[in-house]
């Protein structure tokens, strides 16, 4: 007997996972989640049957999304993460002494639960004592802040789902002013390769744009992801990820990565020429 | 509630379907097979069920089978004596109400700010309307509902009037005091009618103002399709136990198709099973999204979501809290300057924005989620395009003089006036503004000065002008016969050399 786990990455193209076991399914107020085992990607957490990450590859996306903006800044102290709820994404940020608190808010409470219990090696970072834990509507989250964070990271599902509040011009807005001056926003922007998700990519990128005056987008390998090409988003109220780039103090500071460096940050904004010409196409749109 | 749980026209459209029933009659497209692009649009489940009356899905002209028991289940779920399906709308089931008790002559109370389906009823039918000042809330500029002291003069002044028409709830969820207008109509011998296009979740949740067959009215117009989940266009008609169902029956067959939709009744079928078995807790979910939606926007500064607190005990006597009404001219923007901020800017469709306020409405489909991206929107609104803020125009009420019935004026010969020369002349048009979409003029009434002041002051102060063919209401059309009376002014133009546009 075979067991395969297979997304639709789009109507006429699959990914499929031979699956040794499942550990987890259930149903939350918002979503299915569902936790595997597999041979070639180890275990794998899926909510409403998409893939959210893998132990073997989420490295590279949590590498990604958390040192790009902090070697852009290292003095970064206060951040917001919205989503996130493997707590890889966590897990990754409090490795910086320097950030002196981490407002995680997830609309699932039980993701993270069955994160801790199945997928220790991301959850790992949620007992931190400067992480707080909040479950709610990051939506409505951000909407009463103003001027408090250094770095919002919005590590979410994709805009069709509890997600898509997330990918709204409001949200960004309402960003904008929870941030303070050298604030940064990154967020993760989606693939731009099939035309569902490219959509999606090009209005969060326009919707940013028009919010941000450093609107910028980079760039990741990612097998188990669509098309395993993937973007990150970049905003923020001055700092330039490549002009401001804190080469020295951020190699300095010793960190370990498997997947990021600072020549790959400098790498990482160069896109294709066709994901160049998507990001422009939407300043007519 | 016994039956509740069936849905026999609905079931009816499955057994059909399931019956694999050769079709030689109408709709021509056959269930889809003879239009590829509306099966392709609506799915082959949909056009399977758009059909013909036959033996086995009954008649809605003449309801013996699945039609009268579906009508049946409705009155019950209501608390009806009658329930008519109606698939042209609301607007149907008013004139339905207003035909079934006024001949022409006849007079019939009604307040000002009645829906147009309401005056075109009296167009049609002949009837004289008698208008109540529904009077105007000063700072939020909304229209409310009838005072009961005003109802008790209109009906000593015309104790020969057929009907007490009442506005309940209004778009902006106010209420009268149904009960005791009910009461006074019926002392004088008159129908209490109703147009409960805003009502219908008041039949089904709790704590919400009274509805119109509870309160003892005769005749109700329920849109079903506002707030109670039926697809566009259906609605229901009830009648109370005085009321003769058959006779209402052959008023509404005068004017409605003899090829009603299936779609439509089944829809509401479906719908009506629904709120009978889960109105309930679907509307108390519904309330408690929107007192907290309330809550969280009152915290925003600029907007204020009003509520119970505007209640008087008399035009304003009951609020429907399902209603999301805010008001927004302290954040210096007009309410249709942020309905188009909303829909432009953040891709939220709200239902209404006049000069002073916006109206959001809540109902079976809303989620959470969408709730948190209104008060997202509205925060990034107040940070992004604030202005300093602006004051509510000086409303006031004229009273109008109804020359002629409006059927006879609409139908008059009529020529085209200068509004500024047209004082004393019988208007042959609607005029209405917005804010507070209240009626300035219908056909029949008489142009006084006093109008043609406060429509130059109300269009200089921003208002929306509808009804006239002149949308800019620099000329009107006034009924020919009555030039006479006011002495013919120099500028006459005649209709048809008035230049277009």
């Amino acid at each position: 007997m075979e067991l395969w786990y297979t997304e639709e990455h789009s109507e006429n193209a699959r990914f499929s996972i031979r699956v040794k076991r499942q550990l987890f399914s259930g149903k939350s107020p918002f979503q299915q989640i569902d936790v595997f085992e597999a041979e070639e990607f180890g275990r794998f957490l899926t909510l409403d049957g998409l893939m959210m990450l893998t132990q073997k590859d989420e490295f590279i996306y949590h590498d990604m999304i958390a040192h790009v903006p902090m070697a852009t800044n290292p003095d970064i102290k206060r951040v917001l993460v919205i989503g996130a709820g493997d707590g890889g994404t966590v897990r990754e940020l409090v490795r910086y002494p320097a950030i002196s608190s981490i407002d995680m808010v997830e609309i699932d409470r039980m993701v993270v639960d069955v994160s801790r219990k199945y997928l220790p090696f991301t959850a790992c970072g949620l007992d931190d004592p400067r992480v707080h834990l909040y479950f709610e509507d990051g939506l409505k989250f951000v909407r009463d802040k103003s001027s408090q964070y250094d770095l919002i990271v919005v590590d979410s599902t994709d805009p069709f789902g509890p997600g898509e509040g997330l990918f709204t011009k409001e949200f960004y807005g309402n960003c904008y002013k929870a941030l303070t001056d050298s604030g940064i926003l990154v967020n993760q922007h989606e693939c731009p390769y099939y035309d569902g998700y490219a959509h999606a990519m090009k209005r969060a990128h326009a919707r940013i744009r028009e919010m941000f005056p450093v609107a910028k987008v980079y760039q990741a390998h990612i097998p188990t992801y669509p098309s395993g090409h993937w973007l990150f988003g970049f905003a923020s109220k001055k700092l330039d990820p490549l002009r401001d780039l804190q080469e020295e103090q951020w190699n300095a500071l010793g960190l370990e990565t498997k997947y990021y460096n600072t020549d790959l940050h400098r790498g990482c904004f160069a896109v294709p020429t066709y994901v160049r010409r998507q990001l422009e196409e939407d300043a007519h749109a | 509630m016994s039956d509740q749980n069936r849905a026999p026209i609905y079931e009816a459209l499955r057994q059909y379907a399931s019956n694999r029933i050769v079709s030689f009659d109408v709709p021509g497209h056959k269930q889809g097979k003879g239009n590829g692009a509306l099966l392709e649009a609506f799915g082959a489940k949909c056009l399977s069920m758009d059909l013909n009356s036959s033996k086995p899905l009954d008649n809605l002209t003449h309801p013996t089978s699945v039609i009268r028991e579906a009508e049946q289940l409705a009155a019950q779920a209501f608390g009806a004596a009658h329930a008519f399906l109606m698939v042209g709308g609301t607007t149907a089931a008013v004139q339905a109400m207003i035909f079934h008790c006024c001949r022409p002559g006849d007079e019939i109370i009604l307040p000002r700010n009645v829906h147009k389906s309401a005056i075109n009823a009296l167009i049609l039918c002949g009837a004289i309307p008698v208008y109540i000042n529904p009077g105007v809330h000063p700072r939020l500029g909304i229209s409310l509902g009838m005072s009961v002291s005003d109802v008790r003069r209109a009906i000593a002044a015309h104790p020969k009037a057929k009907a007490v028409f009442v506005n309940n709830p209004t778009y902006y969820g106010v209420c009268s005091h149904l009960e005791e207008i009910v009461r006074l109509a019926h002392a004088s011998g008159m129908r209490a009618l109703v147009d409960e296009a805003h009502g219908t979740h008041l039949y089904f949740g709790e704590g919400l103002p009274l509805p119109a067959m509870r309160a003892g009215a005769d005749m109700a117009a329920v849109s079903m399709h506002k707030t109670g989940g039926s697809l566009t266009q259906s609605s229901f008609l009830l009648t109370g136990p005085s009321v003769d169902g058959e006779a209402v029956r052959q008023i509404i067959n005068l004017t409605q198709t003899t090829s009603g939709s299936y779609l439509l009744m089944a829809s509401l079928d479906l719908a009506r099973r629904e709120l009978a078995l889960s109105g309930r807790d679907t509307f108390r979910r519904v309330k408690r999204l929107c007192a907290y939606a309330r809550a969280e926007i009152n915290k925003i500064p600029g907007y204020l979501a009003f509520g119970s607190e505007i209640l008087d005990g008399d035009r304003a006597y009951d609020f429907d809290a399902t209603k999301l009404s805010v008001h927004t001219l302290d954040l210096g923007l007009a309410g249709i300057e942020v309905y188009d901020l909303l829909r432009d800017e953040y891709g939220i469709q709200i239902e209404f924005g006049d000069i002073g306020n916006i109206l959001a409405i809540l109902s079976v489909g809303d989620r959470e989620l969408d709730i948190e991206r209104l008060l997202g929107a509205l925060s990034e609104i107040l940070r992004r395009f604030q202005r300093d803020p602006m004051n509510m125009i000086q409303q006031e009420y004229i009273d109008p003089v109804v020359d002629m019935p409006p059927q006879k004026a609409f139908y008059a010969p009529k020529r085209k006036l200068p509004l500024e020369e047209s004082a004393g002349c019988v208007s042959g048009e609607f005029v209405m503004a917005y804010p507070p979409g209240i009626p300035i003029l219908a056909p029949g009434e008489r142009i006084t000065q006093e109008i043609i002041r406060y429509t130059r002051y109300a269009k200089q102060k921003g208002c929306v002008m509808t009804g006239p063919k002149d949308i800019e209401l620099k000329f009107i059309e006034v009924v020919e016969m009555s030039l006479w009376s006011c002495g013919i002014p120099k500028s006459i133009v005649k209709t048809r050399d008035f230049p277009s546009g």
